[in-house]
């Protein structure tokens, strides 16, 4: 296979090779080859139940692939379970409903798994977190607890959370699909932050324009496959697929 | 004629005190370490029974059907009468205590299950997808969430269980249950004997009942 002489000389850091997923008789992901290089960013589009979150949680195994082969970072966790738990440490994850943890305030949020797995003391975890927070446009409100936020702010929290284990890869599932159309902007531009600082990024979005600015690849999906795949510019110019098209054309009015 | 209350029944009552005080004292005992049995059981089954593992869940399935739908008394008579059959003789303390604490283990377990299965699994995704094992999880972040909507019920669990203490006066326990019977056929002054335990099982139970009920509003309130 050659390779993109621009992206040539980074590693891969995900690797799906022929992943399918059933949920019962439905066939959710059908032999889905797909290959992430460190500090890419990959934005995944398609309509709802095309497989694109399925795709997304089998990056870091949240759903297990009825068949195929995951590689994250270099490891094959769907053959490595006991190394799983591992490797989720270096891949964080954003969640459509935040999912904090509500029993805990803000920043204990952040500090939570990286004192417990990471064994991070706790003033180096506090300082970090706070840090963070403020990455985020919210430190201060650290001492607050979840249920006290917006949307909005819960779901820059959760960002910071996710980066408060110092992940190698963030996953974003539709991270403003479930805001107020209000609160999306504030989300996109911490989103818009960190791919400039070269992150590797996963992110299912129905955003177009986050695409279209900060995405070096996007995929379409539709009914279990990759339809498409290509550059943003061109994928939003000059789509291919019929699927794309009229999938575009709904989208973008 | 001699009424069942009479005044000189109630004195020897009280001059037997003693005799009480020793069944209120097994009570405590037999209930205090059936409850932490049960606490254990219930957590580990109640967990096991929400877990995506097929053989944990049946196996957490078959112990709560099976005790909470046999007769306790059945339950204790097989440890009493049955086991020694099988050369496995264990003290009757230890019977009640085993007894009382596997019953009220599997009610438990149902309370801890649903409490689990109340907390949306969004959790426990968010907690594994940062590299909590399924344990570490549990006891970090599901468990004490859980735990605030499990209370009520449990503290219910709790009393329940001190009732059901009673059932080691079938086995010469030496409960409060069984002190009273035993001193009451022999002389025959049933009348205060079961008006005097009654009131120390109530006396046991009620604080607890009305923590119960003040924990239901609590919930209520902050969820």
């Amino acid at each position: 296979m050659v390779k993109n002489t621009r992206n040539g000389r980074r590693a891969r850091l995900i690797q799906l090779e022929g992943v399918n997923k059933h949920f019962g008789h439905l066939h959710v992901l059908k032999d889905i080859n797909l290959t992430v290089k460190s500090g890419e960013k990959l934005v995944v589009i398609g309509p709802s139940g095309s497989g694109k979150s399925t795709l997304i949680r089998c990056m870091n195994l949240l759903e297990k692939p009825s068949s195929g082969k995951v590689t994250v970072d270099g490891v094959d966790i769907t053959a490595h379970k006991a190394l799983v738990a591992k490797v989720r440490q270096s891949v964080a994850m954003v969640f459509q409903q935040f999912n904090l943890y509500p029993h805990k305030t803000v920043l204990e949020n952040l500090t939570l798994a990286p004192m417990l797995i990471k064994k991070v003391p706790q003033a180096e975890a506090v300082k970090a977190g706070l840090a963070y927070l403020d990455r985020v446009g919210l430190k201060e409100k650290a001492n607050v607890y979840p249920s006290q936020l917006s949307g909005g702010q819960q779901q820059r929290v959760a960002i910071a959370r996710a980066l408060a284990m110092r992940p190698k890869i963030m996953l974003f599932d539709e991270p403003t699909s479930a805001l107020d159309p209000e609160m999306i902007q504030e989300v996109l531009d911490v989103m818009v932050d960190l791919a400039h600082e070269g992150i590797t990024m996963v992110v299912v979005t129905h955003e177009m324009g986050f695409a279209k600015t900060v995405a070096d690849r996007v995929i379409f999906m539709d009914d279990g496959l990759i339809v498409e795949e290509n550059s943003p510019q061109r994928f939003f110019e000059n789509p291919t697929h019929e699927r794309t098209k009229s999938f575009l054309s709904r989208i973008l009015r | 004629m001699v009424g069942p209350f009479a005044w000189f029944k109630w004195e020897a009552l009280f001059r037997d005190w003693t005799v009480f005080a020793e069944g209120l004292k097994t009570t405590i005992m037999v209930a205090v370490l059936s409850l932490a049995l049960a606490l254990i059981l219930g957590i580990v089954f109640g967990v096991l029974g929400t877990s995506q593992w097929k053989l944990a869940k049946l196996v957490s399935r078959i112990y709560v059907e099976f005790i909470q739908n046999t007769p306790l008394v059945i339950q204790v008579y097989f440890l009493y009468h049955g086991l020694p059959h099988m050369d496995v003789m264990i003290p009757v303390f230890a019977v009640g205590v085993l007894g009382v604490g596997v019953y009220h283990g599997a009610y438990i377990a149902e309370v801890v299950r649903a409490g689990i299965d109340s907390i949306h699994k969004g959790q426990m995704e968010a907690a594994l997808s940062q590299g909590f094992s399924f344990w570490g999880a549990m006891r970090h972040v599901i468990l004490p969430q859980a735990s605030r909507i499990v209370l009520p019920p449990l503290t219910n669990q709790a009393v329940n269980l001190i009732k059901n203490t009673s059932v080691l006066a079938m086995v010469a326990g030496g409960d409060l249950m069984y002190r009273a019977d035993s001193w009451s056929s022999d002389n025959l002054y049933y009348g205060p004997a079961y008006v005097a335990i009654g009131l120390l099982y109530l006396l046991l139970c009620l604080p607890l009942a009305t923590l119960t009920r003040r924990l239901e509003g609590k919930t209520g309130v902050s969820s």
